[in-house]
């Protein structure tokens, strides 16, 4: 075996043009592949880190997983608030460390409109526990004054200072708007890959100010009232749309949540934000499986890619076959030949793809977050990508393995005249 | 080796191409002496290539044996077969003999890496030797073997089927690509070569100018039984 050894790396040497394309394809699919592989995962783990470091999230009786789509994704709307009461006697509750009231309806240009307290930027957690952090200017003080998320500031270009009018409801209506009441951008957040970025947040007194002329989603006619006079009114807000309730001891949280169940002045829901996430996550797991489905198709084309490049250069290749054939290497031989060739091949493209796509990561999970609000991070393979990579290398191997028995008849059958 | 064992001992061969409907092949008898030097002469199609394979054991007869130095191919396993056939015999093609990718050295050595008795026979320098009397321009050893024209590819080829000096080399129209002067020259590199290492040498070539060289000339439509029959068969009906 070992003269071959040489041999076949003396012969792979000598086409090394064409080898190195057929590597480069297999680079190429395996740095797809692996890229779609990251950006599933990520995808996952950016939606199951849109909130955390809030134990509970108690909303109007509804499915867990509606109130989690508009409390936290601001996605749908919801059909009940909860009373500004009952919100108080959960944040005084024995066991709740901090509750941050949560106020939707509102939007901008597209852009959800959250109306909040300074403590969301304080206790409202994403990732990996990781705060809000505010990249120019500061929290909201003043009644007009609203913090935008990063996305928003990006795609509508706003800066600092910039003045802005909300719209009630989705701002389908023109007329339906806040003009009357302009608010001044005060600060802008860092990107953090979640739906905080794509939201405006006021405070919930601004909200309240701007619903003060307002009754049951209509302005009430005659009753106009100015921004400044607004100002001056009890802005005590009736009823927000959900809370966040954070624990002094997470072992409570069940407790918290069953007392939450049977709270007596209205019906509500408290639900555990994992939890929840897990069973959206169900719901869209079908878009899951059909990248995976689209992963599977890629590497197949692209190993067939493979076979055809070796079939195609094995005519080439039935003089040096004959001439080792004449000097007493036998047919099994250059089976063996030819497996270790399309194994080394395979291995080689493989590497060189995974390699890419984990610098490819490193390099650009920057510009991608800023781009696309992802989160991708450039970790070491983890067992769903050795999984891939052993197919990877396998079907590689195996997809060599057909112009190698390809070769291995047509030794048999040319004998030492090779008919070209 | 007793001289007294022919280089080559082919009894009732009959071979048949896989799915052809008649014999390519029918010998009854040939039988080659230890260095003893045929020429085989035959026009292009009439099964040339097939008994060389046969010879070299690439090919197995469908009936009766070739033997090759008293041991018939068919009674060894495929894997000995290949050892046998780089123990024993040194094979020349038309063209296209060299591996591009090694040097003119290394390619006269390659029997040598697949067989031990080849390595063994073959004294350090006998490489060096053969080719300095081959005539190639020392200059070119080292060279890989695609730098080398036709006619030098050739003489090198001849140098590595008598490597280790097996006992027979089957040359398959090795001059039809080479002008008049280079086939002189490589005529007698090959015969005077064969002779010093006493091989048996058997020549396949169209070209009866070349027949004078050798001890004994064949045709191989006389000897084929399968190509009178069908002659035969033609003309009756």
């Amino acid at each position: 075996m070992t003269p071959l050894i040489t041999l076949a790396a003396r012969s792979a040497w000598n086409r090394r043009f064409v080898l190195a394309l057929v590597v480069a394809s297999i680079a190429l699919s395996s740095f797809l592949l692996m890229g779609i592989e990251r950006i599933r995962q990520d995808v996952r783990e950016n939606f199951a880190q849109a909130v955390s470091g809030t134990d509970l999230i108690v909303g109007a009786r509804t499915g867990p997983v509606q109130l989690l789509l508009y409390s936290v994704f601001r996605i749908g709307n919801a059909t009940n608030n909860i009373r500004w009461t009952s919100a108080q006697v959960l944040a005084q509750h024995r066991a709740v460390a901090w509750m941050v009231p949560l106020s939707l309806g509102d939007s901008h240009r597209g852009f959800p409109v959250l109306g909040t307290t300074p403590d969301y930027f304080k206790h409202f957690k994403h990732g990996d526990k990781q705060p809000l952090r505010v990249a120019q200017g500061r929290a909201f003080e003043g009644l007009y004054e609203a913090v935008l998320g990063a996305e928003v500031a990006r795609r509508l270009n706003y800066t600092l200072g910039q003045r802005i009018v909300l719209a009630h409801g989705d701002g389908a209506i023109a007329a339906n708007d806040h003009a009357d009441k302009p608010f001044v951008v005060s600060g802008i957040l860092a990107p953090t890959g979640t739906p905080v970025d794509r939201t405006l947040h006021v405070s919930l007194q601004a909200i309240e100010a701007l619903h003060a002329d307002w009754i049951a989603g209509a302005r009430l006619p005659g009753m106009a009232l100015s921004a400044e006079a607004a100002a001056q009114r009890d802005l005590t807000p009736r009823s927000v749309t959900a809370v966040l309730l954070g624990l002094k001891n997470r072992a409570a949280v069940f407790s918290v949540q069953r007392e939450v169940a049977a709270f007596r002045d209205e019906p509500l829901l408290a639900i555990l934000p994992g939890v929840a996430l897990d069973e959206l996550w169900d719901v869209v797991a079908l878009g899951e499986r059909g990248l995976q489905a689209m992963s599977a198709l890629v590497a197949v084309v692209s190993l067939g890619g493979l076979m055809a490049v070796i079939l195609a250069g094995l005519n080439e290749r039935r003089r040096e076959l004959a001439i080792l054939r004449a000097v007493g290497a036998g047919p099994r031989q250059m089976l063996w030949l030819l497996a270790l060739e399309g194994g080394l091949v395979t291995l080689a493209g493989v590497a060189i793809g995974v390699l890419a796509c984990w610098a490819a990561v490193a390099g650009l999970s920057g510009w991608i977050q800023g781009q696309f609000g992802l989160t991708l991070q450039a970790a070491p393979p983890g067992a769903p990508e050795w999984r891939l990579i052993g197919a990877l290398v396998a079907g590689g191997w195996l997809a060599s393995l057909v112009p190698g028995w390809r070769a291995y008849r047509l030794s048999l059958a040319d004998g030492l005249s090779p008919r070209l | 080796m007793a001289s007294s064992i022919p280089a080559l001992q082919v009894t009732g061969l009959r071979y048949r191409w896989p799915g052809a409907a008649s014999d390519v092949l029918q010998i009854d008898t040939l039988s080659i002496a230890a260095g003893e030097r045929v020429f085989l002469r035959g026009p292009s199609g009439c099964g040339k290539s097939t008994l060389l394979s046969l010879m070299a054991g690439v090919l197995l007869a469908d009936a009766g044996s070739v033997a090759l130095l008293g041991q018939a191919w068919s009674e060894l396993s495929s894997a000995r077969r290949d050892r046998r056939r780089a123990d024993h015999l040194g094979y020349i093609f038309q063209q296209f003999n060299l591996l591009p990718y090694l040097s003119v050295l290394d390619n006269v050595r390659l029997p040598c890496r697949f067989s031990r008795h080849r390595a063994e026979r073959t004294r350090a320098g006998d490489a060096e030797r053969l080719l300095e009397r081959s005539g190639l321009a020392e200059a070119l050893w080292s060279r890989p073997a695609s730098a080398l024209s036709v006619g030098q590819q050739q003489r090198v080829a001849a140098v590595r089927a008598l490597i280790g000096g097996p006992g027979l080399v089957v040359a398959d129209e090795p001059t039809s690509a080479l002008d008049e002067d280079l086939r002189e020259s490589f005529m007698a590199l090959l015969l005077d070569s064969c002779a010093e290492a006493g091989s048996a040498l058997v020549f396949v070539s169209h070209d009866s100018r070349l027949a004078a060289h050798f001890d004994r000339q064949l045709d191989l439509p006389a000897l084929n039984r399968a190509g009178t029959l069908a002659a035969a068969a033609e003309t009756a009906a």
